[in-house]
Order: structure tokens, then sequence, then C-alpha cells
């Protein structure tokens, strides 16, 4: 019932029940001419595009336009895409400005770790008792590089820096012992810092 | 005896003059096709060997020939090394007798039309040598389908080329175009467009290349024929494939863009200004167009499905070129100025 109302109500009528069959009959008959003739007409635009390779020619412009467009490549080793403060690279250990390292052992990050990557031996220091660790490990090749150590971690400790270029030539060097991950701290102290200070309004 | 060892030297020679442009111009190609597949894509392509990348070609030839050639264990030995010297052959051979410019052509023969048909369908025999020897199922179907294609398109080709002979009134290269001289609008093209159409489609099916690469459609026959080759057999396919479509883009600007002829012919004040561009320039400039082209249509449209180009092939072109000669044959009959007087 819908649906012939609908009908009807394309064919612009009205669905009363006074209307004249013939006339209903007539309007219905002009209206399937109607439409046998435009999809007639629909069929020799098709046949003459086809024969005129229109769409062709339509598909060669656009790829003649690209042919022009700006080159979007990044010539990778010289040119290089902007990272952000938040990427996720080589991990490192972290000092305050006077030279103190900043970890005190606290094991969260060994804790949160979901790759067990991490290893933490921890001891009172000799010198001033304080609570350090005298073995802190991470294995590079566990490391999922998820972030959850920097994110766990109270003194700001251990982070993730922008490095993503290195390499291991031998087995065993890709445990990161607490030396080299101080190292790498101090080599890219300004740009952590950096990092951290533009991302500190969302930490 | 000295005076015919002399010729054969000459004609030698000549030879060694036709065939290094031809492949150095076949050593480019590719790598043209690259960089302008890469520019369609928005990309740069190869430019790290030489400058701009230009070394790209010669060191993918070093690396090809340095490579093994693996022949298959259960492939014919023979037919295998034969198949792509087979392919070789023909694509080489054909240029025997392209006029380059007035009277530039190695052999100036009255069927240089004919000889050109035929051998570009004797390209397919390597194809087919290759699939069936290789042993290889996607080989085989690879061939089975490029063979299929090349001899229904031959028809279609054949009979454009049969529309350029009735309007030339001749079977000689040179004299077809020479009958096309006369500025732009004297050239074949004009009059025999549904004819110039279908040779170009032809040609594309003809030589394998995109949208009618069925033969080695990446997506499901790995490469085709020539899944089993590797190293310089394998670039003997290639070069065939690209000497090939430079031969089909020549034999397209001689029968349809007038060869030679300076397209400013007739046109008053440029003539005179572009007369000391030789003939050879002009053909080989619009042989390149033509080489674009088929880059283009590569880089543009998606591949047929197999039963699509059967039927393009056989149901379209075929009577779009039989009525089109008919039409030609009595605009020659009436002598239809300005092509036909």
């Amino acid at each position: 019932m819908l649906l012939q109302s609908c009908y009807s109500y394309h064919l612009g009528l009205n669905n009363f029940m006074t209307v004249n069959k013939k006339v209903l009959q007539n309007q219905r008959a002009k209206h399937t001419k109607m439409m046998e003739s435009s999809v007639l007409k629909q069929k020799l635009v098709k046949f003459c595009k086809s024969f005129l390779l229109w769409d062709l020619f339509k598909g060669l412009s656009v790829t003649g336009q690209y042919l022009f467009r700006k080159k979007i490549t990044v010539q990778y080793p010289e040119e290089k895409t902007p990272l952000s403060p938040r990427f996720r690279g080589l991990l490192a250990l972290r000092r305050y400005p006077n030279g103190e390292e900043r970890c005190i052992a606290c094991k969260l990050c060994e804790a949160v770790c979901p790759a067990l990557a991490i290893t933490i031996e921890a001891a009172p220091r000799a010198d001033d008792g304080s609570r350090r660790t005298t073995k802190y490990e991470i294995d590079l090749f566990k490391c999922i590089y998820c972030g959850f150590c920097e994110e766990s971690c109270p003194v700001d400790s251990i982070v993730v820096t922008r490095e993503m270029h290195y390499h291991f030539e031998h087995r065993g060097e890709q445990i990161m012992t607490k030396e080299k991950l101080l190292a790498i701290g101090d080599l890219y102290e300004p740009q952590i810092a950096k990092d951290r200070e533009e991302d500190e309004s969302y930490r | 005896m000295f005076d015919s060892l002399l010729q054969i030297g000459f004609i030698l020679l000549k030879i060694i003059i036709i065939i290094i442009p031809l492949l150095l111009m076949m050593a480019y190609l590719p790598f043209a096709e690259r960089k302008i597949i890469a520019y369609i894509q928005c990309r740069i392509g190869p430019n790290r060997v030489g400058i701009y990348g230009l070394g790209q070609p010669f060191a993918d030839f070093i690396k090809l020939l340095c490579k093994e050639v693996i022949v298959p264990t259960q492939s014919n030995r023979y037919l295998f090394i034969i198949a792509p010297i087979l392919s070789l052959i023909p694509a080489l051979a054909a240029w025997a007798v392209i006029p380059f410019s007035d009277g530039m052509v190695l052999t100036n023969i009255n069927a240089g039309v004919l000889l050109l048909y035929a051998l570009s369908s004797f390209g397919v025999y390597g194809v087919l040598t290759a699939g069936w020897a290789s042993n290889s199922r996607y080989a085989f179907l690879g061939a089975l389908r490029s063979s299929a294609q090349t001899i229904s398109y031959e028809i279609a080709m054949g009979f454009a080329f049969v529309g350029v002979l009735l309007a030339a009134q001749s079977v000689n290269l040179q004299e077809i175009v020479i009958k096309q001289s006369g500025g732009i609008l004297h050239w074949y093209w004009l009059p025999l467009l549904p004819l110039f159409v279908v040779y170009w489609i032809s040609a594309v099916a003809e030589t394998n290349r995109a949208p009618f690469d069925v033969a080695e459609g990446e997506s499901e026959l790995v490469a085709g024929f020539h899944v089993e080759y590797s190293a310089s057999s394998f670039a003997l396919f290639f070069i065939a494939e690209y000497v090939n479509m430079i031969l089909v883009s020549t034999i397209a600007a001689l029968l349809f863009l007038g060869g030679w002829l300076s397209p400013f012919q007739g046109i008053p004040l440029l003539e005179p200004l572009f007369a000391w561009v030789p003939g050879i320039f002009w053909l080989i400039f619009k042989t390149c167009m033509f080489l674009f082209l088929f880059i283009w249509m590569r880089a543009t449209f998606p591949r047929f499905r197999y039963d699509q180009i059967m039927r393009l092939g056989w149901k379209v072109l075929i009577p779009l070129t039989l009525i089109w000669i008919i039409m030609i044959a009595f605009a020659v009959m009436l002598q239809l100025p300005p092509w036909f007087k």
C-alpha cells in the first residue's frame, strides 16, 4: 500500500479513489514511454561515449595533471620527515643537572614492562647510603618501545629518545647496560629535555 | 669479389649504425617509463645512479648480465634458450625496411608494409616457445594468452594496414610517407582516424603492454611466459619487448603521422623557419610521442579482463576497420580532395 502511494505520488497524482482509472493508465503509459526514451538516450550517449573513448581520455587527463603535480617523495638519508616530541625510539637514562643520576631503583619500570625487558638490582650506595641501582639492563631484543617505563617513572629517569638509527654487530650488544643508557642520556639530554618541556601540559 | 665483400661490409656498417642508437634508445625507454610513471604517481623515480639517475639502465643491465642463467630441470633446454632469441630477431629484423628519412633506409623493398606485418606476427613464436619450453603452468598459460591475443589483434591491425595501403596506393613505406606530404591535415591520421585508433589499440595489444598485459598479469600469472627466465635470457625478452614498442610507434608515425615530414609543411611562416631540421628528427619526435603515450596509458588504465580483450578485438575493432576500409575505398575511387587526389 505504501509502495503504491509512493508510486502515485511519484506520478504527480493524488491517491483519491475518485480518480478515473483510464486517466491513471494513460498517465502510466506516458510515464513508461518517457522512461523508455530516456533509457534509449542514455544508451545512445553511452555508445557514443565508448566509441569516442571519452572515459579513457578523461582518465588520461587526470594522470596527465598528476604528472605536473608537486612530488611528495622524501629522499630519506638526506631529507627526513618531522618527528613528534612523543616519538618512542632508543631508551636512555637521565641525570639531574648536577650530574647525579635520577634513577632511585624503585623498580616500577621493571614491574610495568610488558615484555620483561628490564632487569634491575639495587643496593645502598657506598658513599652516601642512598638507594641506587647496581644493575640496570634493558634487552633491546625484548623491548617493544611501548614507553610504559617512561610513564611509570616517578623521577623522569628512564626515557625514550628520538634516536632510531642503531644496530648491533655482535650477540650481547643488545643488552643495554646502565653505563650505555646513561651515555645515551648524556648525549641527547638537550633534545630529551626540550621534548619533555614541549609535551609537559599533556603529561 | 672484392667489390661484393665491400658491399657486404657497407651493409654491415649500416646495420650497426641502425642497431646501436636503437639499443641505446631501448635502454633508456624503461628508464623513461619508470620516471614518467613515478611522476604521475607523485614520486621521483630512480635518481641515484649517476646524475638524475641516468646511469640506471646500465646498472640494471650489468646486474642482469652478471647473474646466473637458470634452466629449469624439467624444461626443454634447447627451446628454452632459443625462445628469447626467437622473440628478439623479428623485433630487430623489421628495422631493415623502416625509412628514417627520404632515402635513409637499409632496404627499400616494395613490400615493406607486408614484411613489417609478417615480422610483427613472427614475434609470437618466441613467446609461445618460451611458454612451452619452460614446462611451467604459469608460463604456459601466459604464452597461450599472449598468442591468442596477438593473433586476434593482428587481424584488426592488418585491416588498419589495408586502409593505409588503399589510401596510399602503395605497399612501399617511403611512397606511403611521400603520399602524405602537404601538412598536418594531409597526414593519414585525419582521413583514417578510426583506423589510426584501431591500429594504436591493436599495437598496444600486440606488444602485450598495459592495459592488454594479461600475458604477464602479475596478480595471477606471476610474470607470464617469462617466469622461468633469469639473467641475460630474461634481458633478451626485455629488449625484445621494448624494441617492439619502439617499432610499432615508428610504424604508427610512418603510416599515420607522415613519417619524417615536417609538421609545419604548408604553413607560410613556420615552414622556412624549420626547413633546416632533418627529417629523421621529426620521425624520432613522433615516435617518442607514441612511446610517451604507451607509458601514459600504462600509468592510467587498469588491466582488461581476458574476455573483454577478445570482445574488443573481434566484435568492435574488426567490424570497425572493415566499415572504414569500404569508406576509404569509396573516397579513393571518388578521388576525395585533399587526401586522395
